[in-house]
């Protein structure tokens, strides 16, 4: 059997985790900031007005700094499924390559052509064909994270495939199942638009700095309005594509919907808990309250998860325990199956390699019997199928209470801006600032709920984290950890000194 | 039609648009073959805006081609990917950390309060020409001499080759006279390039000394690139190499490569098109003056390019041999995707052509007016 070698596991997890979660600092504001720099321009050409081109030019600058350190972070994250997680590219790279391929194809060239035409072709081209590039950078940058959802949201809910025993792989059925996941396609909308809302209140966190400092007070002004508008829609609509999400999670991921809430039992007319600190000391199956305190709003979990007020939600306990009441298979029958699984398609690819067509064609039949728990045959103990349940359950809740608030603070700005008394209101002001950073914290907290609340699952339910990875000594991922540790904060460190000069220098005005 | 084509022509059809794909990764590598020059060629601060903004403008095309064909490969042969990436790891690593520090280094190196002072950025782009070009060449060698890697009954890879108690994990590649003449030919060939497209691109009348060293660097650095490349092409012919028999057994065959060339003599054609296209480029420079030796070498490059990575995969050859264990050696035909997605990509790939196109487009209209000093003072410029 395979000899895994848990701490290498970890620190392949620890390496992804930092790559990822670094490249998502500038993503997002990638995503948004290039639709917001489209949109400046696009009042620019219709106005002919220069203030407009310089408010273009200064946001482009920023989005600039921020997209070269996006890529930079970006390209070790196609390569490290390769390098640290080659099993699993070997096992679904039928169905995973081809995304990011498409992503290549069609989204980077996109970016990547057009970027150059935004920054220097101002001279160089017609003013419209400028428009034009600058709108191809914006499609470009939101192409490819419909592709890269595409993919992550095949491992929240793999579809369109099947494992195929010869081969021992998973193998590509439906090209189109894929790409229209139900998963994916909540996935794109939430997390695309999660980025226009970033990328909004890093405008407006930076335009609020410049009315507090009373220095390019009509650009920043200007800036307010674009980014409040942008701001307003893209939280109404992240907040609504949240509600979708977690109907998702739901019904195909019940596991994290339980550790999201912290629901250890699982119950009818479910409570949601809208604000609790959990007990540290709880452990599945025991009778402690899992919650120190809490705050609930009555039926609404319920509500959000099956869309009925008196539908069943299940909690990590009738989850890895089982429920014969409400029909729900406990962890430890399905490792047994899993187990057999494993065994049976080791002795079918052993007849296979004897010609022995009798004993694989019995093997194969007891194979496919327990195909579908052949994941949870690399699980040692029930338990191992929970995911850390006090990350993901904060971090969803970080993010559901800021997610609330923005779309709040947007509508307040909207409404002093078209007042035009901005400027006296320095403590909303302030808020304002304030909420740049707010803004990174709550899409941070997002990737934390989708990504540690998947564990132990690299491909849900399928393909365990621990089986996917190369095999490597210890040694050489503590080793590329720290140089990505470094080197990340090293470049991170850079950008954001550019980025505050640029800031202090403020756009161009008047050229 | 697609629909239509069986498993062994898609395949194939497969292992030449990822040839393609870097074949002109290998071209667009005058990006960092400029890099490596920049020192050389650029003495004063402006002659170095020249070069940077000039090459700054291009530098996204090898990065993002780079990126795609990570991509097709992962989608057409996720063996290969799962197996060289996954194996190879630290030569893969440091290629890749190479390109991250290149990413931002354009955008940053002339920015106020950057932090790490313009000529850490310069530096950056130094080893990314250099070292980056260097590993991939090296890399790209073990289509030939192999590489230390075992398979089992999962396709799991292990590798195994070790000095001094640490496993090198493909390191190993560089330690190779013909993988590292692959990647030192490659580098110099590059620079070639990147002397080249300055030239063409920029507009020299008012900074002759910089137009004088970029025709000395491209014809040094082509005089550096000529034993490299006689050597691997002596080797080639001379090699013996990796056979797939009827029967999927690997072993070592002399003369293999030869073979090949005369069983597909088209591909003997294509590298004596491409090696003469790049003569012609460099000699058209340096002796006549031109400045179009980028697009004759440019072309050369992607013919080379081309040879060298379908010699070593068609003709019943391993592309990815092992040394270790020659049955895990890794065919276009064992390490491929499935019929269905082999399919479903070559419908995406129809996009290719479109993609090209607007690339051309744009480029062309970005290039119509060279780029000159005064653009670089008070425009945008990096």
């Amino acid at each position: 059997m395979l000899e895994i070698d848990l701490s290498m596991v970890n620190w392949a997890r620890a390496q992804f985790a930092l790559t990822a979660m670094y490249h998502w600092i500038f993503v997002p504001l990638t995503l948004g900031l290039s639709f917001l720099c489209a949109f400046f321009e696009s009042i620019y050409v219709r106005t002919g007005n220069k203030e407009w081109r310089d408010i273009t030019k200064f946001w482009m600058t920023l989005f600039g700094i921020n997209f070269a350190i996006g890529v930079a972070t970006g390209i070790i994250l196609e390569f490290e499924f390769g390098t640290n997680w080659s099993n699993y590219s070997w096992m679904v790279g039928d169905i995973f390559g081809a995304p990011l391929a498409i992503e290549g194809l069609f989204a980077f060239f996109l970016e990547a052509t057009f970027f150059a035409v935004m920054f220097f072709g101002w001279n160089r081209v017609s003013k419209r064909f400028h428009l034009f590039s600058t709108w191809m950078v914006a499609l470009g940058s939101n192409l490819s994270a419909i592709w890269i959802l595409v993919a992550n949201g095949w491992m929240q809910n793999p579809v369109g495939m099947v494992f195929n025993p010869g081969t021992a792989r998973f193998e590509m059925q439906s090209f189109f199942e894929v790409v229209f996941n139900p998963v994916a396609v909540s996935k794109f909308v939430h997390t695309s638009s999660s980025g226009f809302l970033f990328a909004s209140l890093f405008v407006l966190a930076i335009s609020c700095w410049y009315l507090i400092k009373k220095r390019h007070i009509q650009m920043a002004k200007k800036s307010i309005v674009v980014a409040s508008v942008f701001g307003l829609f893209s939280s109404s609509y992240v907040a609504l594509t949240g509600d979708t999400s977690a109907y998702e999670v739901a019904q195909k991921q019940p596991m994290k919907l339980a550790a999201i809430e912290g629901l250890y039992t699982g119950e009818t007319k479910a409570p949601i808990v809208a604000a609790g600190i959990l007990n540290p000391d709880k452990k599945p199956g025991d009778n402690q309250d899992p919650f120190l305190v809490k705050v609930e709003i009555p039926y609404l979990l319920s509500l959000l998860a099956n869309h009925s007020i008196d539908s069943f939600v299940p909690g990590i306990d009738d989850l890895v325990y089982g429920n014969e009441k409400e029909g729900i298979e406990g962890v430890a029958p399905k490792i047994i199956k899993g187990k057999k699984a494993i065994n049976a398609l080791a002795f079918f690819k052993q007849a296979r390699q004897e010609n022995n067509n009798q004993k694989a064609k019995l093997a194969l039949a007891k194979f496919k019997e327990n195909q579908k728990y052949l994941g949870y045959g690399y699980l040692d103990k029930p338990e191992e199928a929970i995911p850390p349940v006090a990350i993901p359950y904060y971090a969803f809740h970080i993010m559901v209470a800021l997610g609330t608030f923005f779309p709040f603070l947007f509508a307040v700005f909207l409404f002093y801006a078209l007042k035009d008394s901005l400027a006296q209101k320095r403590w909303l002001l302030f808020i304002g600032l304030i909420s740049g950073f707010l803004g990174f914290i709550a899409s941070q907290a997002g990737w934390v709920v989708a990504e540690v609340g998947r564990q132990p699952w690299a491909i849900y339910g399928l393909l365990p984290v621990k089986v996917a990875t190369t095999n490597l000594a210890v040694e050489n991922v503590q080793i590329t950890f720290f140089m990505f540790l470094g080197l990340f904060t090293l470049l991170l460190i850079a950008e954001i000194k550019i980025m505050l000069k640029q800031i202090s220098i403020g756009p161009e005005e008047g050229s | 039609m697609i629909s239509s084509l069986d498993y062994a022509t898609l395949q194939q059809l497969w292992w030449i648009i990822c040839s393609i794909v870097c074949a002109l990764f290998l071209f667009l590598n005058f990006v960092q073959g400029g890099q490596t020059l920049l020192w050389e060629v650029a003495k004063t601060d402006l002659e170095k805006s020249l070069v940077i903004t000039s090459l700054g403008r291009k530098w996204e095309m090898p990065f993002t081609t780079l990126v795609l064909f990570g991509g097709a490969l992962f989608a057409a042969f996720p063996k290969f990917y799962a197996t060289s990436f996954g194996g190879a790891y630290w030569v893969w690593m440091l290629i890749l950390f190479s390109f991250i520090i290149q990413a931002v280094s354009y955008e940053y190196r002339k920015k106020e309060n950057n932090f790490l002072g313009a000529t850490v950025y310069e530096l950056f782009l130094f080893i990314n020409g250099s070292v980056g070009i260097l590993l991939i060449g090296a890399a790209v060698g073990t289509f030939y001499t192999g590489s230390n890697f075992t398979l089992d009954l999962y396709n799991r890879v292990t590798w195994n080759y070790t000095l001094m108690g640490i496993n090198l994990r493909g390191l190993e590649a560089a330690f190779s006279l013909f993988n590292l003449s692959l990647g030192l030919f490659l580098l110099f060939n590059a620079r070639v390039l990147g002397a080249l497209y300055l030239l063409n691109n920029i507009d020299l009348s008012s900074t002759p000394d910089l137009e004088s060293r970029l025709r000395k660097g491209a014809w040094h650095s082509f005089l550096i690139a000529l034993p490299f490349l006689l050597y691997i092409l002596i080797s080639i012919l001379f090699m013996e190499g990796f056979n797939v028999d009827q029967a999927g057994r690997v072993s070592l065959v002399p003369f293999k490569y030869l073979l090949n060339l005369l069983a597909m003599p088209h591909l003997l054609v294509l590298l004596l098109a491409g090696i003469v296209l790049v003569i012609y480029g460099v000699l058209s420079s340096t002796f006549k003056k031109s400045n179009k030796g980028i697009w004759f070498c440019g072309l050369g490059t992607v013919f080379t390019g081309l040879v060298i990575l379908s010699l070593p995969a068609f003709n019943n050859t391993p592309f990815y041999p092992s040394k270790l264990d020659l049955q895990s050696s890794l065919t276009i035909y064992n390490a491929s995707s499935s019929m269905y997605t082999l399919t479903v990509m070559t419908y995406v790939a129809i996009g290719i052509p479109f993609v090209l196109a607007y690339v051309v487009y744009v480029w062309k209209l970005m290039d119509s007016k060279k780029l000159t000093p005064e653009e670089v003072i008070h425009e945008e410029s990096y």
